[in-house]
């Protein structure tokens, strides 16, 4: 129970440390290098809760795709940091009075909660026993009790994607594209012209 | 319960979802010319999945996931109606603008389909989804012309400002869930009903989560203080966008609201009662004096429909089942009052181009009296003139607030309604005493003048069709309460 213990505050201090790094570094590489560490220490969590499917998911989904991205997005795009930073000092003071109060109303939150006496027994999943696997359960629920959710998901992605493409697929007129079937059908008389050339007039 | 019960529950959805797929199938098969078809097989998709609603069974579906009920069936019709209107209304923009691509009317429908899953939520999970799907498809369209600079801010900030929203509904969300340990909500009902009856305070925890997931629902009908986004993303998004944003949207939002404060948090009407009277005044407040400001007739709206939600709140925050029942009526009355006057916004064009200032409506009485008198109808309306529309909303919402002992948000309310009159009246002022500029582009298009004289007719003659829409609003509210 103790090394449990030991390693949720070690997970936890260097998440909430790295993510502190995140919006402070200055080189956005680095941010994005702290980001990856914190994404690890997140799925460290899960897996101290028995989680370990989100926590491979996490790593698997954020660490290798989400991530990467964000460092290819980074180091291609000419961002300005510098700029993006100018109204920094000037915003800090008002920003950081509006984070503390947020944090001690949190906190205050926090200190007083309460949870309804029968909030273990009307759970809509129970955690299965120790002889389903992770996947096993999520899979049993999400495709079959949360197919509607499942469903309706999968239509925001829809959606996400077509705004993607319409937002950014310009069609270029006048670009010439490669039209593998016309060049297949070509045949010599639409490609070759004979023409009989009197001597000294030219064509 | 079967899975097939569950799919004749969802039928409406189900066969809106099939028909945008298959619509985006002949556009992407079909190029981008295919764009005005795809927009009235979206009119004709409507209709249908209208037909389905209002034949459809009134059930849970999917364990309690979703409902359909009387209140569900009322708010989806307002949300076809005022979409199938709207985007008939694009359709001569589209074609002169080049905003006609497919993809348009496809995400349209996508927003609506959000629209409809989110007044038949009946768990957050499903809120959050259908409110996500509709609010991603109106950040594209919003930047639809993505070559303007104006329309791509709107969409930039409407998106960043939209996921902002989305995360405090999300953070709320998890914080009512840590408290309850569900996030269903026939479950919620019966748990804080259970547990707070007798208590005298609720748990700090719970109401910290309902004022952030009333946050982030505010956002949705930019309700004050939630409402920077609107007048930018009005006036930079393509014209039949903005009168799409003005109507669908903020009927289901304003529906979304009604069922979460009434159904779960039914029990917490005192904590929630005095947020949204906040809400309310503060809307009526801004909507009324900011307006008077603007010269821009896309930006007057913004802050006219500001306010406009800010009636329809005072409905809400009275708590009670007249409340719902004026709010409904309020948006069905809402509805064509907007649509009416957007098919006016989208007629305001000289020489090939749209005009939007209110000062190149002077004098249209003399050049196109039709237009200028319709436009006074919708005007007069707004301003709750009796006997056009307005006033029967603005009045069976203050009755309800006052019936339930909230007289003193009634009187600033008509306070607020009387400041909002000069800018509705100095537009008719401008139409009917102003020496006449250039006239506007005639045919405005058979669409938009027939929507127009639709609207029109409705507005004038409201008191007509009133007994009809407010019983059927009744039994709508009384669905909302169990009863």
């Amino acid at each position: 129970m103790t090394v449990a213990a030991l390693f949720f505050y070690l997970f936890a201090a260097l998440l909430i440390g790295a993510g502190f790094m995140v919006i402070s570094a200055r080189n956005p590489v680095h941010a994005v290098l702290f980001l990856i560490l914190a994404f690890f220490n997140a799925a460290g969590l899960f897996v101290l809760v028995g989680a370990e499917f989100l926590a491979m998911i996490l790593v698997i989904v954020y660490v290798g795709a989400v991530a990467v991205l964000f460092l290819f997005v980074v180091m291609m795009l000419d961002v300005d940091f510098a700029e993006m930073r100018e109204g920094f000092l000037q915003y800090l003071p008002i920003g950081s009075m509006i984070g503390i109060i947020l944090f001690i109303e949190l906190v205050m939150v926090l200190g007083t909660w309460v949870i309804a006496p029968d909030a273990a027994q009307i759970v809509a999943a129970p955690i299965p026993d120790a002889s389903v696997t992770n996947t096993e359960a999520l899979g049993r629920l999400i495709y079959t009790e949360y197919v509607y959710f499942f469903q309706a998901a999968g239509v925001i992605l829809l959606v996400a994607m077509i705004g993607a493409i319409v937002l950014t697929l310009h069609h270029k007129p006048g670009v010439k594209r490669q039209n593998i079937a016309e060049q297949v059908a070509r045949r010599p008389e639409t490609a070759i012209e004979i023409r009989d050339v009197k001597p000294g007039q030219g064509v | 319960m079967g899975v097939l019960t569950d799919i004749s529950v969802i039928w409406p959805e189900l066969f809106l979802a099939i028909w945008i797929m298959v619509m985006l199938m002949i556009g992407v098969f079909r190029g981008d010319g295919f764009g005005a078809p795809i927009a009235w097989f979206a009119v004709i998709g409507f209709v249908m999945t209208g037909f389905f609603v209002l034949t459809g069974p009134i059930d849970l579906a999917f364990n309690g996931q979703y409902i359909s009920d009387k209140f569900a069936v009322f708010s989806k019709m307002l949300i076809l109606l005022g979409a199938g209107l709207t985007v008939m209304l694009s359709f001569g923009y589209n074609k002169r603008e080049g905003t006609g691509a497919f993809e348009m009317p496809i995400l349209l429908m996508f927003a609506v389909l959000g629209m409809l899953i989110m007044v038949s939520a009946n768990n957050f999970i499903t809120l959050y989804l259908g409110l996500e799907l509709q609010s991603l498809s109106l950040y594209i369209v919003a930047a639809f012309r993505r070559d303007n600079l104006r329309s791509s801010e709107a969409g930039l900030k409407y998106f960043v400002l939209g996921a902002l929203s989305s995360g405090l509904l999300l953070y709320g969300i998890s914080l009512v869930y840590g408290y309850s340990g569900s996030v269903d909500f026939g479950v919620l009902e019966t748990v804080i009903a259970d547990n707070l009856s007798g208590a005298a305070a609720p748990p700090l925890g719970l109401v910290v989560g309902l004022v952030f997931v009333l946050s982030g629902l505010a956002f949705k009908i930019s309700a004050v203080p939630f409402h920077m986004w609107t007048p930018d993303v009005y006036e930079g998004a393509p014209t039949p966008v903005t009168s799409f944003f003005a109507v669908a949207p903020k009927i289901a939002a304003i529906a979304l609201i009604a069922r979460v404060l009434i159904g779960p948090f039914g029990d917490l009407v005192a904590q929630w009662q005095q947020i949204v009277t906040v809400l309310a005044i503060a809307s009526m407040a801004l909507g009324a004096f900011a307006a008077i400001g603007q010269r821009n007739i896309k930006r007057l709206m913004a802050y006219s429909s500001i306010s406009h939600m800010g009636y329809a709140l005072v409905g809400l925050a009275a708590g009670s089942q007249k409340g719902i029942q004026a709010v409904l009526v309020y948006m069905a009355i809402y509805l064509f009052m907007n649509v009416g006057t957007f098919a006016c916004i989208l007629a305001m064009r000289r020489q090939g181009r749209m005009v939007e200032d209110i000062d190149d409506l002077a004098g249209l009485s003399k050049t196109n009296l039709g237009m200028a008198s319709a436009l006074a109808i919708f005007m007069f309306s707004m301003a709750g003139i009796p006997p056009l529309a307005g006033f029967f909303g603005k009045l069976f919402v203050f009755l309800a607030a006052v019936e339930s002992g909230l007289v003193v948000l009634a009187v600033i309310g008509l306070l607020a309604s009387v400041v909002a009159a000069f800018y509705y009246l100095r537009v008719i002022k401008l139409m009917f005493f102003d020496e006449p500029v250039e006239s506007f582009d005639r045919p405005a298009g058979s669409e938009i003048t027939s929507i127009m004289t639709l609207s029109a007719i409705v507005t004038l003659f409201f008191l007509v069709g009133l007994g009809p829409v407010y019983s059927s609003a009744g039994a709508a509210a009384r669905s909302l309460f169990g009863l």
